[in-house]
């Protein structure tokens, strides 16, 4: 759509643009204040410089978090895209059983965070848990507080349960959008299952692919709750991801400057990866 | 007779429709069916779980494994719905959540409109600043909103959870806002001015009904993401606004640990978003299908 230029459309923005100033821009201004200083306590600081960026990115520690949380997303969006989209392929395309798929596979995304990472801490344990039960009774071995790759796998099926259903929401919004014209025309060229997948519903569910790629990778990079209540990080560090470090250092051990150089750096690679998504989306919308 | 061939032709046409919508869902095979059902298996057994952890006495559940409750029991609902501190939870939760969904359609619709409809200095630019906000994660922004509230003297009200909660909604509110409204043609705007209606009469009499479903739809999101959020709530209450979700954090360390009183409260965390989903869930198919979401 052709658009007019209208600078007074500025102030149909303002409101919006308070708004959300107003909770991010001194908020970050803070974050950055405590990130370039250094305390000896009773509240006086002195400038630190780029000291605490410099110790960050130098430290094992962030590194090793960082490519948890990398390893996670990917994971992650690995299992839950192209699940996602089999299962909005496969689900009732519309009448009464496609609102009862609806209603049921949102209800996991309306759960706090919390109480899921409660659920699945309760429902994985090997004693009092089903899931727990079932795994040893088949004969694994399986103890998510004590076994790092166990507590990986809780963690990436707690999340394929949480989340996979946006996907499927917005691709079955996708397929919603294709008119029966457009099948019809398939069948009487004679095309196969595949082709029919290829050629009609992946090109009309691209946008909402890609809006389900850029929303899923930045919940899952920025995850905290629900690991922090299902291991807390642990077993050791195994599952301590960017934002559990991150609070670890700013709250647990009151570091506000390693914790805010730590949040700014954070902050950037997710700006970063999200500018490089953004402006492929927006580049495939042109043309 | 050329009355019958044309209504001929429309069953066809209908017959075909039915055809190809079936052929859609069966996904060429007679097991389609299965992939969704397993999937929703999958998602149902932890909340039965939890269900059926809630209806047992927390000896129960800490003493022997049981697929259902033997000594059913509605005491941990009771205890909820009569404790202050836990209805309260839930009260205060639905209060700041409402706030924040009224606060973020109503700042998101004219900018929304303003993105849809007009190119202005910056468009793109702010656009993009208002998406990141969206992609700031929580963790970094919990110590700074404490001291920014507890400054403004806004510590602990329903308000400034609301407020600090638009953080992540206005610009998902805009976003899928944006969307709809552009799938609405130019025209309508146009020929509302001709026949001399002011923008605002135009924007809630004309423009607002043509895009209620996106409406419903982007209601449904910011209700979803701020009811989930406990981070900043949290961080940013005490006693007078104290989200549910928090309580039972509390309560988890300060009892013990109450499994059956949990879980109870943990079911009935679902309870207001499973109403939401009943209310929207035609707007959420409909909705999504009109819109560019």
């Amino acid at each position: 759509m052709d658009k007019t230029w209208n600078n007074r459309a500025w102030f149909m923005v303002l409101p919006v643009l308070v708004l959300v100033a107003f909770n991010a821009i001194i908020p970050l201004m803070t974050v950055v204040n405590y990130s370039v200083q250094e305390t000896f306590g009773d509240n006086v600081f002195f400038f630190h410089g780029v000291g605490w960026f410099q110790d960050v990115l130098q430290s094992d520690r962030f590194h090793a978090a960082l490519m948890r949380s990398l390893s996670f997303t990917a994971i992650i969006l690995a299992i839950e895209v192209p699940l996602g989209v089999a299962i909005a392929l496969t689900m009732p395309g519309k009448g009464f059983w496609a609102s009862v798929c609806l209603v049921l596979m949102a209800l996991p995304l309306l759960i706090p965070w919390n109480v899921v990472g409660a659920i699945w801490n309760i429902f994985a344990l090997p004693d009092i848990g089903l899931l727990g039960r079932l795994l040893n009774g088949m004969g694994f071995e399986y103890n998510y507080t004590r076994q790092p790759g166990d507590a990986w796998f809780t963690l990436i099926l707690m999340d394929v349960w949480h989340w996979t259903s946006l996907v499927v929401l917005l691709a079955y919004a996708g397929l919603s959008s294709i008119p029966d014209a457009y099948y019809q025309a398939a069948r009487i060229d004679g095309a196969s299952r595949w082709a029919v997948f290829r050629f009609i519903q992946l090109p009309k569910m691209k946008r909402v692919l890609t809006i389900a790629v850029l929303l899923r990778f930045m919940d899952s990079f920025m995850i905290y709750t629900e690991p922090s209540v299902l291991t807390g990080g642990g077993p050791g560090n195994a599952t301590t991801v960017l934002s559990i470090d991150l609070v670890k250092v700013a709250l647990g051990q009151f570091d506000l400057g390693p914790a805010a150089a730590m949040s700014i750096i954070y902050f950037l690679i997710i700006l970063l990866l999200s500018w490089i998504f953004y402006t492929l989306m927006m580049r495939n919308e042109e043309q | 007779m050329s009355e019958n061939t044309a209504v001929a032709a429309g069953t066809t046409v209908a017959s075909t429709s039915v055809a190809a919508t079936r052929a859609r869902s069966a996904s060429g095979s007679r097991l389609g069916w299965l992939v969704p059902t397993l999937y929703i298996v999958f998602l149902m057994v932890p909340i039965y779980w939890l269900l059926n952890m809630s209806f047992k006495t927390t000896n129960e559940i800490l003493r022997e494994f049981t697929l259902y409750p033997h000594a059913f029991t509605f005491a941990n609902y009771h205890e909820i719905l009569t404790n202050p501190v836990w209805y309260n939870g839930y009260l205060n939760s639905i209060a700041y959540v409402s706030i924040n969904t009224v606060i973020s359609i109503v700042a998101a619709l004219p900018a929304a409109y303003a993105f849809s409809r007009y190119r202005f200095l910056g468009d793109k630019h702010l656009f993009f600043w208002l998406l990141t906000n969206r992609m700031a994660p929580p963790a970094v922004f919990a110590l700074p909103f404490f001291q920014l509230y507890s400054a403004l003297g806004l510590f602990d009200t329903h308000i400034a959870v609301a407020l600090a909660h638009c953080l992540f909604n206005i610009p998902l509110a805009v976003w899928i806002l944006e969307g709809f409204m552009s799938g609405v043609p130019k025209e309508i705007d146009e020929t509302a001015y001709i026949d001399g209606y002011s923008w605002p009469r135009f924007f809630v009499k004309i423009f607002m009904p043509l895009i209620a479903s996106g409406i419903g739809v982007t209601a449904f999101f910011c209700f979803m993401f701020s009811w989930v959020e406990l981070l900043l709530a949290k961080t940013l209450t005490a006693v007078e606004a104290k989200p549910i979700a928090a309580v039972m954090t509390r309560t988890a360390s300060a009892s013990g640990y109450e499994l059956g009183l949990l879980a109870a409260a943990g079911v009935l965390t679902i309870v207001p978003g499973a109403i939401v989903i009943y209310f929207v869930r035609n707007y959420i198919a409909k909705g999504f299908a009109m819109g560019r979401v």
